[in-house]
């Protein structure tokens, strides 16, 4: 009876297990079928005038595929998100985890919440006809659809993303850390400076990730609120055409299995490998500082 | 007392004898002006921490009140009961709310089962060493895989190869493989919150491994994994680009009736009409409606879970 229970034991662990490898065959079957459908555009253009070329006219007899200007697109508009994202995800994160009242957190933590359930199309949306006027008339600028509204609107979708596994993160330090450094004379924003937030680096690492991984690959509000002009912007305010933006408006129009519609998935491989290069970094430095026990400071 | 530490031991021994001499303690304490600067910096701080948190909440707001400000006008019981009419600048938006309702529960009853499943086995199963971080590899490149990715690997495997056609089945699994991440990272983070010696208890009176998590460890993480549902089931039921070239079309009048059917969703409905229709400026009220009904319903689900979650834990505690 002993070998009979320990035999379904077995079974059940290697059915967990065969479960647990979906997303990694998820990921090898994306990979497989971008390239198998993107590889086709080296017939028509070298690797090196497809991502360094500046021109982006798929249509147009001959056409041009150069993606330099929609990855400094993508870049950009990144960089300025992240640059809001990060500090008030991460700050909201401590102040929600370890100061806020019980009341406030009460309060905060759901319209946190709330906020990463906001469809991505509304932020848009809400970005084409509040904030795009606003700033044009306030700035005195060409377009209100450009890169710094762009990075506004994804600095505040991936806000969410961030605080929310931040703080579960903040939130599992052991508090013996947080009573030891308490004891010895710390005041409690040393303690969170010095103690918590270097045992939950590697959480706080993940959330930025997670975080800017959906600023890069946000479809929806970079495609209605970025402007769309495939050029390498001069400064924050101008219009800008982001990898996926240029996917999303594109694909309807491109002929199936045609130069375009390669070129598309190719610009979808270079999304792909941009996202994957960069989780494998993060990856890398949140393991190599993984907090192990309580003794691993 | 000239150090804290030493007023620290004072205090003690005096906490024995009387009470009265704790507040000249703190009177003391203060007075250091080392102490006062830490205290002043501390208060910015911990300001500047606070105007941020409130600054998310009120984002939130302020989206909503626009939509709703500017929306409710739209909202009738035509408008969630009828199909559009007129070339879509009239009429309600019926077969979107029904797409919508397909495609996330479809996503749903896929993703969660097997997101469930992969987080039990990376947390309750696996031992430390290659297998496990390859898995997590994985999972946290999928994690950052964009959602128009999953929108190209949609169309190129489920409705190219497996001929599937643009349909609710291919929009469905197309959310599902794009939700799994987020659903495995939070159930692991519930699973880690359990205290080990709940698993110890259990396995200690005799119980096997599969009799522990499925009796002890998942009661104990259900109000966590719940959260897990909550943003999967969010995220697919908000999500545009993934359906754009998997389920979504312009414009159908019929409602679905098989899961190869091709519909309207709520989403792609808002971004055609803000974009590529005719009469941009005079289907505004339908836009902001149709955002209103999205909204709704979005956080609506999410509302009804957070509430029910809660409760859950006052019940546990």
């Amino acid at each position: 009876m002993k070998t009979n229970s320990q035999t379904t034991e077995k079974v059940i662990q290697s059915i967990f297990f065969m479960i647990a490898l979906a997303s990694i065959m998820i990921l090898l079957m994306i990979s497989v079928f971008l390239f198998m459908e993107g590889i086709p555009i080296l017939n028509h253009v070298s690797l090196w005038d497809f991502i360094f070329g500046i021109y982006w006219y798929p249509t147009s007899e001959p056409p041009d595929f150069g993606i330099y200007a929609l990855i400094i697109g993508s870049v950009a508009t990144t960089i300025v998100s992240a640059s809001i994202s990060i500090p008030l995800g991460v700050m909201t994160a401590i102040y929600l985890a370890e100061i806020a009242s019980s009341r406030f957190r009460e309060i905060v933590k759901p319209i946190v919440e709330l906020l990463a359930a906001l469809p991505s199309v509304v932020i848009g949306f809400f970005g084409m006809v509040v904030m795009a006027p606003l700033l044009q008339n306030y700035l005195d600028i060409a377009t209100g659809l450009n890169l710094f509204n762009a990075s506004l609107m994804l600095g505040f979708m991936s806000i969410p993303t961030i605080c929310s596994i931040s703080e579960d993160a903040i939130y599992s330090v052991p508090t013996n850390l947080k009573e030891a450094s308490l004891a010895l004379g710390a005041t409690h924003l040393e303690t969170i400076t010095r103690v918590i937030l270097p045992a939950s680096i590697s959480g706080i690492s993940t959330a930025v990730i997670l975080g800017m991984s959906r600023a890069i690959g946000e479809t929806m509000v970079v495609l209605m609120v970025a402007g769309g002009a495939a050029m390498v912007p001069q400064s924050i305010f101008d219009p800008v055409r982001p990898l996926p933006a240029s996917i999303a408006a594109e694909m309807a129009e491109a002929p199936f299995r045609g130069e375009h519609y390669a070129a598309l998935f190719a610009t979808g491989i270079v999304l792909f490998v941009f996202t994957f290069i960069f989780n494998l970094v993060a990856d890398y430095i949140s393991n190599k500082y993984r907090q192990v026990g309580d003794s691993t400071l | 007392m000239n150090n804290s530490n030493a007023s620290n031991g004072d205090s003690k021994q005096e906490d024995s004898h009387s009470t009265k001499a704790i507040p000249d303690y703190k009177v003391e304490r203060l007075d250091f002006p080392d102490n006062q600067v830490k205290k002043m910096v501390q208060s910015v701080v911990f300001g500047i921490f606070r105007f941020s948190a409130t600054l998310n909440g009120f984002a939130l707001l302020i989206v909503v009140y626009f939509m709703v400000s500017n929306g409710l006008s739209a909202i009738t019981w035509e408008f969630l009961t009828q199909p559009p009419t007129d070339a879509m600048t009239k009429g309600g938006i019926l077969p979107c709310i029904v797409g919508t309702f397909c495609l996330s529960l479809g996503a749903i009853l896929i993703a969660f089962p097997i997101g469930v499943a992969s987080a039990i086995y990376l947390n309750e199963y696996a031992r430390p060493g290659r297998t496990i971080r390859i898995i997590r590899l994985g999972i946290n490149n999928l994690a950052g895989v964009p959602s128009v990715v999953f929108g190209l690997f949609g169309l190129a495997f489920f409705v190219v190869w497996m001929k599937m056609g643009v349909s609710i089945l291919a929009g469905a699994l197309t959310l599902a493989a794009m939700s799994l991440p987020v659903i495995i990272g939070s159930t692991e983070e519930a699973l880690r919150a359990v205290p080990d010696t709940y698993r110890e208890a259990s396995l200690g009176i005799g119980a096997t491994k599969w009799q522990t998590i499925y009796r002890v460890v998942l009661p104990a993480a259900l109000p966590g994994i719940l959260t897990g549902g909550i943003l999967g089931i969010s995220r697919a039921a908000g999500e545009t680009a993934p359906i754009m070239f998997t389920a979504a079309v312009f414009y159908t009048p019929y409602l679905p009736s098989s899961p190869f059917d091709e519909i309207m969703a709520l989403p792609y409905h808002i971004y055609v009409l803000a974009t590529a229709g005719t009469e941009i400026e005079a289907t505004r009220h339908l836009q902001y409606g149709t955002a209103i009904v999205l909204i709704a319903l979005v956080l609506g689900m999410n509302l009804a879970a957070i509430i029910y979650r809660a409760k859950l834990r006052k019940k546990m505690s």
